[in-house]
């Protein structure tokens, strides 16, 4: 194994350890050290890390967890990721945690705060509302005053109020390693074989339970080693992936994709990690820089309603930005948003004769072979017709 | 042979005569260049946009007639058909179907178009991408009014009212300019003032299931009783229909009449209702002598028993106070507490909840809920699951199984511990 792909390894080992042992290790290191979890799909992690503590991605517990006390708790209607990240806290491997955080994604990652602050009385839960009507004069000003709530219930459980330079110097920080993820994606784009889907995801999940500082370190050397790595350039259809935003699929799925040579050029994975387009407009005021982050510079997700049509013109876009032959959309069973954007991406797709697949997967799923012939399938129905074109 | 009662059976009359007006008002609203504003029942903005001289259409009424007329199925399969997953929201989905199949209601209603989708936003994310779909389908505008979710259990803070009270004000301009008029205040003033009798009627409505034997179900009959509060709240028609119900209430309390021969259980009821199978599902309570005494879907689009009432003189800060404050916009720990609350007040002797598949926002939590109750409070409970918009998800005998089971047990429990 050579130094590039040990890194890829330990970045793999990390985020596929349901007991977070190297995220209890570095909380162990230096006393008066903190961890606050979050939801899906989004926190402002620079907040986190401005109040004194290591925000930790708690997303669900993938294929590795056998879920038997949630099942009590969560109906079997409910998406596996509420359940399997019940299961997590009642097994008591986020024990280590400081605090919880939820979102307003959608009806279920909102009601679980409320499951969670019961189940777990003796945790910090806070949730954080996400404005839905941008249009109005009065949003930005809610959202800055829930973010100072937000950071000052945060100073209260890490002994640290977050302050202007505090939160400016960790939006420093977050904006340095979104440049890097961005830069990570970059390659997927260009050179889909370079970089295994697999490889870079197990990068991004890194990001949602490192210290940003070393995994900065990590990604810049990786970002490195890229280039001289040997590779032969691989033959496939470049395809958009959407509808990952939240629950995330099992690695073993991204690699069947890659081996399918349905190649994901682009994708909403880990949504909340890599969710905004472009570097942050800065400011003086780190705080208005946050609201503006939502508000401007967010990627079109279910987390955040813009426009009826802004999702699907956005998709539309990044077909077009990565140069994608189709839309390939893999969907945890009953995730409600994504499948209610299905449909109007759906209808915009079939209206620009862009080609689509839609899959749905769940956490404990072990068998990918039904995916691997549709995504196959798919990849040659696409060069199929590109080659009819092309000789009509 | 003359019946002895004077007001028995008049809130059933008025109510049916009162819908047939206001959904024949409204198909002929375009003839008369009208504007019509789609919105949802929680925390819903009637008085205000009626004020703005729109006319009102509630998918989700629509989308409830349909399952307890039995259309609600051919309409789920229609919006199957262009994609909609079998997992997702079957108001949402009979929704699309009708508008699919023409917008033409069971009881032959055609239902015109939206010239606005009014997102009042309150407790449900669905309600976001139901009129996203609605905007794209209609090529209507769409506004959002942005509700956060409840913290704590203190009720909305100043913070959170005045800035859905601004979102309301700025509303007001986008509808004169959709409805071409201007917004006529003191009319929105006379509503809410209409408002407030009816919320005191609703109440005085709902709190006489505090005598035994309860003169009404507060589930299986509120959940009708409750349709002009949360359709056509603000209307003179809607204050003399709660003064009539309220007779119609007072004499069986007067004669001891109640919705069963002889009440032999209390029972609170946490979830929406089966509408598709509604009577079939009523009369499984019924057979066991079962009474609900209180209910959370009857205050599904707004809660007054607690003591909010909106407010004339603060026509926009108590509209935003009231939308906050909608059932499924409460995280858990308030709707345990209004639960339990109501368990102790109505003098209950269980808990019984459905849990919908459709309706997240309602049923996220609730077999939470169940532990809770169980081995928190020790209070009996009922666990049950079906859909209230997809007829396919009613499985009748288990669901009799379940319900038999329990009242069993619980009779028997009584029994034994009268011993």
């Amino acid at each position: 194994m050579n130094r590039l792909e040990r890194l890829i390894d330990e970045a793999r080992r990390e985020v596929e350890d349901n007991t977070f042992a190297a995220v209890r290790a570095w909380k162990e290191e230096e006393p008066g050290r903190a961890c606050v979890g979050f939801f899906p799909v989004y926190v402002p992690a620079e907040l986190i890390w401005a109040a004194g503590a290591l925000p930790v991605a708690v997303w669900g517990g993938g294929d590795r967890i056998e879920v038997e006390m949630a099942d009590a708790r969560v109906q079997s209607f409910i998406c596996s990721i509420s359940r399997s990240t019940l299961e997590l806290g009642l097994l008591g491997h986020l024990d280590f945690l400081d605090g919880m955080l939820f979102g307003s994604l959608c009806d279920v990652a909102r009601n679980l705060s409320g499951v969670w602050a019961r189940n777990f009385p003796d945790t910090f839960v806070d949730y954080l509302h996400y404005p839905q009507n941008l249009r109005s004069e009065a949003a930005r000003g809610y959202y800055r005053e829930d973010l100072e709530r937000l950071g000052a219930a945060l100073g209260g459980i890490t002994g640290r109020t977050p302050g202007a330079a505090e939160l400016a110097a960790a939006i420093d920080l977050y904006e340095e390693q979104r440049a890097l993820l961005r830069r990570l994606a970059a390659v997927r784009t260009e050179e889909p074989w370079r970089l295994g889907l697999e490889e870079q995801q197990v990068l991004v999940r890194a990001a949602g339970r490192r210290d940003p500082r070393r995994h900065n370190e990590v990604l810049r050397e990786v970002l490195e080693l890229l280039p001289e790595r040997e590779v032969r350039h691989k033959d496939g259809v470049r395809v958009v992936l959407e509808g990952s935003f939240c629950e995330q699929p099992a690695l073993e799925l991204l690699r069947t994709l890659d081996q399918a040579h349905c190649f994901v050029v682009a994708s909403d994975l880990a949504r909340g990690l890599c969710w905004f387009k472009e570097p942050l407009r800065r400011s003086d005021d780190p705080w208005s820089d946050l609201v503006e982050a939502y508000f401007v510079h967010a990627e079109g997700s279910v987390v955040r309603h813009f426009s009826p049509s802004e999702r699907t013109e956005r998709l539309l876009a990044r077909v077009r930005d990565s140069r994608a032959d189709g839309v390939f959309f893999c969907t945890a069973k009953f995730c409600e948003p994504a499948f209610y954007d299905f449909v109007l991406h759906k209808r915009a797709l079939d209206a620009a004769g862009i080609p689509y697949l839609a899959v749905e997967f769940e956490e404990k799923m072990s068998s990918f072979e039904s995916i691997r012939t549709q995504a196959e399938t798919f990849a040659e129905s696409i060069l199929f017709f590109a080659d009819e074109e092309a000789t009509a | 042979m003359n019946s002895p009662y004077q007001h028995q059976g008049s809130g059933q009359k008025i109510q049916k005569q009162l819908l047939t007006d206001w959904y024949r008002h409204l198909e002929q609203a375009p003839e008369r260049g009208e504007k019509v504003a789609y919105l949802f029942i929680s925390g819903n903005i009637g008085e205000l946009l009626q004020a703005c001289g729109f006319h009102l259409v509630y998918p989700e009424v629509n989308a409830l007639q349909c399952g307890i007329k039995k259309v609600a199925g051919p309409n789920i399969l229609a919006a199957e058909d262009i994609g909609y997953s079998g997992d997702v929201c079957g108001y949402v989905k009979n929704d699309i179907g009708l508008m699919l199949s023409g917008n033409r209601m069971p009881h032959g209603t055609t239902l015109p178009k939206p010239d606005l989708l009014v997102c009042n936003y309150a407790g449900c994310a669905t309600y976001l991408r139901w009129f996203e779909a609605l905007a794209e389908f209609y090529g209507a505008e769409m506004v959002v009014i942005d509700v956060p979710y409840l913290r704590g259990t203190e009720g909305p803070t100043a913070e959170e009212v005045r800035y859905v009270e601004r979102q309301l004000r700025e509303l007001v301009a986008v509808c004169e300019r959709v409805a071409g008029r201007e917004f006529d205040p003191a009319a929105y003033r006379q509503a809410i003032d209409r408002t407030v009798r009816s919320e005191d009627l609703w109440v005085q409505i709902l709190e006489s299931a505090r005598h035994r034997p309860s003169p009404i179900d507060a589930y299986f009959e509120a959940v009708f009783f409750m349709a002009p509060i949360y359709t056509m709240r603000g209307t003179q028609g809607c204050l003399d229909y709660y003064q009539a119900v309220a007779k119609e209430v007072e004499e069986r309390i007067q004669a001891g009449m109640g919705p069963v021969a002889e009440e032999k259980v209390r029972i609170v009821m946490e979830g929406p209702p089966a509408w598709p199978h509604f009577r079939k599902f009523w009369e499984m309570f019924k057979k066991w002598g079962a009474v609900t005494v209180a209910s959370t879907y009857s205050k599904v689009g707004g809660i007054w028993d607690l003591g909010f009432r909106h407010d004339p003189d603060r026509p926009f800060e108590s509209m935003a106070e009231y939308m906050l404050g909608c059932y499924t916009n409460r995280n858990w720990a308030m709707r345990s507490q209004l639960i339990r609350g109501y368990l102790e007040d109505y003098g209950a002797d269980a808990l019984v909840i459905h849990s919908v598949k459709s309706c997240r926002s309602f049923s996220v939590g609730q077999a939470d809920l169940r532990e809770q109750f169980i081995r928190e409070f020790e209070v009996p409970t009922l666990f049950i699951e079906s859909d209230l918009a997809d007829p396919r998800y009613f499985a009748e005998a288990q669901m009799k199984n379940r319900i038999d089971a329990f009242f069993e047990a619980l009779e028997h429990r009584r029994l034994t511990a009268g011993v």
